[in-house]
């Protein structure tokens, strides 16, 4: 394994914001655990299973920001899109814990941190912005595909501003804010770009073979036009 | 990843602390990393201590150094943030070899070098000492939330399902004469990843739905009496326990 650390590792951020968030993350993901019990059905479970292991597979696509702070793709929305989402914020809390236990990416200590800003901030981003999109958007492979484009770019650059408000709260050395917030933006809109094209190509094919599998189009099957259930040969436009 | 036993950072041999069950060194390795990180940054003598405490660890674990040197460079991204730290950091200045470094960056340099390594190498301890069964059988014996267990369990066997997957088609794309490279070509790409999706989703429901059928209700079974004893827990409570006092003195003194 030739992979470097992506997420905040111990001593980045002082120990007091770090139970602060710690605490918040944990009081989430027990909301989450209680009503993604609900959702966790014979076709969610093994689905949760296999958006986190892509999730984990494309969080190994990673680009250097600053020294030290690198971007990588988050995959909250692709989560969402598919699992819904509260088991969606678990998928990620999964992938960012085994990361820390079996890969020493983040550290323990930040794991609160990571949590929140990627698990929670990122997913909660992402699933707002894919409930409103759909309202719009046609309910059909290409309007999920742009909806899940949408708000991958969105959440992500979002989730990023969030460790820029976790290091104005207790980051463990002076460092100029603004500079930071600009260039984590500004790297994670071209992040974010990227996950939206790896998002929106899965979830449109997803969505064009197997429609019953896509949690944001549950809640429209009664009243969306029956989406033809062929494979398509390609898929167009989104790429 | 041989039938989910194994991972990249396991170190596949025996020891004292491959035996010790997985729920003890979790939570063992969760408080030193604790202890290590409440440390104030100043007291350079008791991260020499925390340091000290993990060479015995490597000891007690048969790992040779060479092998954690070279997997703890994963850290690399952060020694570079604390290389720019005393460039850019605030505060009163002192110059050094003609360069004008600041107090505040050097300790938060420091601070980010010292936690962030010590937190990697037993990090790194726990994940070489321990396969990832045995350690989502130790989430599930600290209570860890059934669903985060069946998720991760999921997610570690789809990792190999993928990545089987992914190497299938590719050898099917080159036999067939084709290998896209360049961004024009990058629709091929974006149709693999959508068919690598859909079919590992597939593969992956078949094994469920038998897994199913075989009686499985969320949870693996767990081997009988197998959980950590009391003399586990006290012989794994040394590490925190130590880091604990060292950094009480370092504090008092």
């Amino acid at each position: 394994m030739n992979g470097v650390a992506m997420h905040i590792a111990n001593g980045i951020v002082n120990a007091q914001v770090s139970a602060i968030f710690a605490a918040v993350a944990a009081a989430a993901l027990a909301i989450c655990v209680w009503r993604g019990r609900a959702d966790l059905d014979d076709r969610l479970a093994p689905m949760a299973g296999l958006v986190a292991a892509f999730i984990f597979a494309v969080q190994m696509l990673n680009f250097q920001v600053l020294p030290g702070v690198s971007g990588h793709l988050l995959g909250g929305t692709l989560a969402v899109v598919l699992v819904g989402p509260w088991v969606g914020a678990l998928c990620v809390s999964t992938v960012l814990i085994i990361q820390c236990l079996l890969f020493a990416d983040g550290g323990l200590t930040a794991l609160g941190l990571n949590i929140t800003n990627m698990a929670l901030v990122g997913t909660a981003a992402g699933y707002l912005l894919v409930a409103g999109l759909l309202r719009i958007l046609p309910k059909t492979p290409r309007g999920v595909a742009i909806t899940a484009f949408v708000a991958s770019v969105v959440s992500v650059v979002i989730a990023s501003q969030m460790f820029v408000i976790e290091y104005a709260l207790g980051g463990t050395t002076e460092l100029n804010l603004t500079t930071i917030a600009g260039t984590m933006a500004g790297a994670h809109v071209l992040i974010g770009i990227g996950e939206g094209l790896i998002a929106a190509v899965t979830v449109a094919t997803v969505a064009r073979v197997r429609p019953d599998l896509v949690y944001a189009l549950r809640r429209f099957r009664k009243t969306a036009s029956p989406v033809p259930a062929v494979p398509a040969p390609a898929v167009g436009g989104v790429a | 990843m041989g039938a989910g036993h194994a991972h990249p950072l396991h170190l596949d041999h025996d020891s004292r602390l491959h035996r010790l069950p997985a729920e003890v060194k979790i939570v063992a390795t969760l408080l030193f990393t604790i202890v290590v990180v409440i440390t104030p940054r100043e007291k350079f003598i008791a991260f020499a201590g925390y340091a000290l405490l993990l060479v015995g660890v490597v000891v007690l674990a048969k790992v040779p150094p060479l092998w954690l040197a070279k997997r703890a460079t994963i850290e690399l991204p952060f020694v570079l943030l604390a290389i720019a730290l005393p460039f850019a950091g605030h505060g009163e200045r002192v110059d050094w070899l003609g360069m004008s470094l600041s107090i505040d960056g050097l300790h938060g340099a420091w601070n980010i070098f010292a936690k962030g390594t010590l937190g990697v190498l037993a990090s790194l301890l726990l994940a070489a000492t321990t396969t990832a069964r045995d350690l989502l059988l130790g989430l599930d014996r600290l209570r860890c939330p059934q669903v985060f267990t069946q998720i991760a369990t999921f997610m570690l066997r789809y990792l190999d399902i993928l990545a089987d997957d992914a190497r299938r088609m590719r050898v099917a794309r080159l036999s067939r004469g084709y290998d896209p490279r360049f961004l024009w070509q990058v629709k091929a790409f974006a149709v693999g990843v959508g068919a690598l999706f859909i079919r590992s989703y597939e593969r992956g429901e078949r094994v469920y739905l038998a897994m199913v059928a075989r009686g499985y209700s969320g949870r693996l079974p767990r081997p009988e009496g197998a959980g950590a004893t009391t003399a586990d827990w006290v012989r794994s409570a040394t590490l925190p326990i130590a880091a604990g006092a060292i950094a009480l003195v370092a504090v008092l003194a």
